[in-house]
């Protein structure tokens, strides 16, 4: 699937038909039908992953088959609309926010040019109230009086083989990132509606592949990538030889070691893909600078959690395993990388999915005596609230002039800034690293801040186009202190944002690169007994 | 799943393109055909070396390796193995090889 060229997509963004640019919509939304063509759509998901999916304990995963998007007839099941509106009915009671969530709107529009999806494709189906309208036109017929009486007059619909294909293509062109939420007067969490329409979609057997897969990986080897623990060893060991080859300095990780103090959890794509490898490079010359006393695990080895995007059965499962595996080894407390989701996962559903933990200690950093009592149910801290501390009793050696052959900026990364309020950290990291670093314009960061456009598992390239759209307002934003303070480097906290704001990076504003701030602070740090080499290109410097 | 013929053979692929079962179906008429797909004019032994270290390794561990593992294996730095495979050794090299495209947060 060819991507369009910058200047043809520029343009279709800013003239294409949208209600940003005044276009008016001839027909009434529900009178339009969804129509998939390549490029629009991900991949389903394969049928042997759903299938895999379903045999496993604690997880449901019904009706495999092989089937398209472009398909007229999805081949869903006999009795789909029953599933869907029992699905509806169950999650209803379950969920006591799901229930307020559709009956609290009033569509005063607030979060309507307020999502990325929609600045970036002007389809007014990606205005976050009518994304949600698309489940609560349903909820409307099924649920309520004023519905069941009035029916469309109430903004109620039946539910119909059309209505699933176009939960289906809104769903997935949702990055559930709520920044919408920031500015809803209700606080409406948008995001639990996608999960929603998501969870009920799987239950007719309709899911990606780019989602389904990882999920299936993490389930049968510890992680989205399907690193086996030895692959996963080999990794982690090949990275520490690259820091011996540009410090002089030997680190001998150990891996799923009990009567460690802490077990540290990071996305596996840090011991993968690059950028993410800079970024585990930094963790390993942080702890070792600090003589912090923790282990890897091969069984905990991803951080993230494609769960999330794909039901709660599957989040809970995947969860689970980290909290296990703290138990097992014996360990105080839970390090977490630079992850993004993982910490919506942890700070906001954990406790009650799997909490308490109480086996656990509440985090204490054993460098500075600091306890994170903000961790204390879930037992997990964020690398950057360690880092911070650290840095704040002056227990990180740094030369900063090692990084002046960057200019850097911050982009907060989703969940940590949303979900768990991670904004003062990251910057105070930064601070201390770097002597050159600029912020971009003020509602694009920190609470407000903009999607890398590729979340909840639509990092996939077949949908690069809506892909470069969504992050457009990203980009964009990028793009004005690359040009006004010379920026060159996009820092971030999330895995996903490092592969997805690359490839952003590589189409809309190529001089600008994309890095964990780990990365930054492993750079940084002046080792005892460095016998370092000129490195140009800091821990990406080939020798 | 769509299916390519080329030389007279069939191939299952997914919809990257990548051999549905993998290696198990890998043959020389699968390399000829990425080959063209691939804008390679002629395959060299330095293709034939980044083939067989991704095929060895993924043996071994299930999974593609890393980048810069296989640029250390084959010694061939990034720069070399995009000249050899213009799609990346992702794109390219692991699907001439029947290698599985990796997913996660790459």
């Amino acid at each position: 699937m060819a991507v369009a060229k910058l200047e043809q997509l520029s343009q279709s963004v800013v003239q294409g038909p949208s209600l940003a640019t005044g276009a008016i919509p001839t027909k009434d939304w529900m009178d339009i039908p969804v129509v998939f063509k390549p490029g629009n759509y991900a991949f389903p998901a394969k049928k042997d992953k759903v299938e895999y999916l379903n045999s496993q304990s604690g997880l449901h995963f019904p009706n495999a088959r092989d089937w398209s998007p472009e398909d007229d007839d999805w081949q869903l099941p006999e009795n789909w609309k029953e599933i869907i509106i029992n699905g509806l009915r169950e999650r209803l009671e379950k969920f006591r926010s799901l229930k307020i969530f559709m009956d609290c709107c009033v569509r005063c529009g607030a979060c309507a040019d307020k999502c990325h999806f929609f600045l970036g494709t002007g389809d007014p189906k990606n205005m976050p109230v009518l994304r949600a309208e698309l489940l609560r036109s349903v909820y409307r017929n099924d649920f309520t009086l004023a519905g069941k009486v009035l029916g469309r007059l109430a903004g109620a619909r039946e539910v119909t083989p059309e209505v699933i294909k176009e939960w289906f293509m809104y769903s997935y062109q949702c990055t559930e990132c709520r920044r919408c939420s920031a500015f809803c007067p209700y606080g409406i969490d948008t995001a639990e509606v996608t999960i929603v329409i998501r969870e009920l979609l799987h239950l007719l057997g309709i899911g990606i592949n780019w989602i389904l897969e990882p999920v299936s990986n993490s389930n049968r080897t510890g992680n989205h990538m399907g690193l086996q623990p030895h692959t996963f060893k080999d990794n982690v060991e090949f990275l520490a030889d690259d820091i011996e080859n540009l410090t002089g300095v030997r680190i001998n990780p150990t891996f799923n070691r009990k009567g460690a103090e802490v077990l540290f959890i990071t996305p596996s794509a840090d011991v993968f893909a690059e950028p993410g490898l800079y970024t585990a490079m930094g963790y390993l010359i942080l702890f070792e600078h600090i003589g912090l006393d923790y282990t890897w695990s091969t069984y905990a080895s991803e951080g993230g959690n494609f769960g999330l995007f794909t039901n709660n059965e599957s989040m809970k499962k995947l969860n689970a395993k980290m909290y296990a595996e703290a138990k097992r080894l014996g360990v105080k407390w839970i390090l977490g990388g630079e992850c993004g989701h993982m910490w919506r996962v942890v700070h906001q559903y954990m406790d009650t999915m799997n909490g308490p933990a109480d086996f656990l200690e509440v985090p204490k950093s054993p460098i500075t005596g600091t306890v994170f009592h903000n961790a204390a149910s879930t037992k997990m801290t964020h690398i950057s609230e360690f880092t911070a501390d650290l840095f704040k009793h002056n227990k990180i050696k740094v030369d900063k002039s090692r990084n002046d052959y960057l200019n850097v900026t911050f982009h907060d990364s989703c969940n940590p800034a949303r979900a768990m309020g991670l904004l003062e950290e990251p910057r105070y990291v930064l601070k201390h690293v770097v002597n050159n670093y600029h912020e971009m314009p003020e509602n694009t960061i920190r609470e407000q801040t903009f999607c890398c456009g590729s979340g909840t598992g639509l990092n996939t390239d077949e949908i690069m186009e809506l892909r470069m759209r969504s992050g457009l307002p990203r980009a964009n934003a990028v793009k004005y202190v690359e040009e006004k303070h010379g920026v060159n480097m996009l820092s971030c906290v999330c895995a996903i944002d490092r592969a997805t704001l690359t490839s952003l990076m590589s189409y809309w504003n190529p001089n600008v690169g994309v890095c964990g701030i780990s990365e930054l602070v492993g750079n940084a740090i002046v080792l005892d007994g460095e016998n370092r080499a000129e490195l140009d290109e800091g821990l990406r410097t080939l020798l | 799943m769509p299916t390519v013929e080329h030389n007279g053979k069939s191939f299952q692929v997914d919809e990257d393109g990548f051999l549905l079962k993998g290696m198990e179906e890998w043959n020389a008429e699968w390399v000829d055909y990425v080959k063209a797909s691939e804008g390679i004019s002629e395959l060299t032994d330095e293709h034939q070396k980044v083939i067989d270290a991704l095929q060895e390794y993924y043996k071994k561990n299930g999974i593609a390796p890393m980048v810069r593992i296989l640029s250390k294996t084959t010694g061939y730095p990034l720069k070399r193995i995009y000249e050899l495979f213009p799609s990346g050794p992702g794109k390219g090299a692991c699907k001439m090889a029947g290698l599985p495209k990796p997913t996660g947060c790459v």
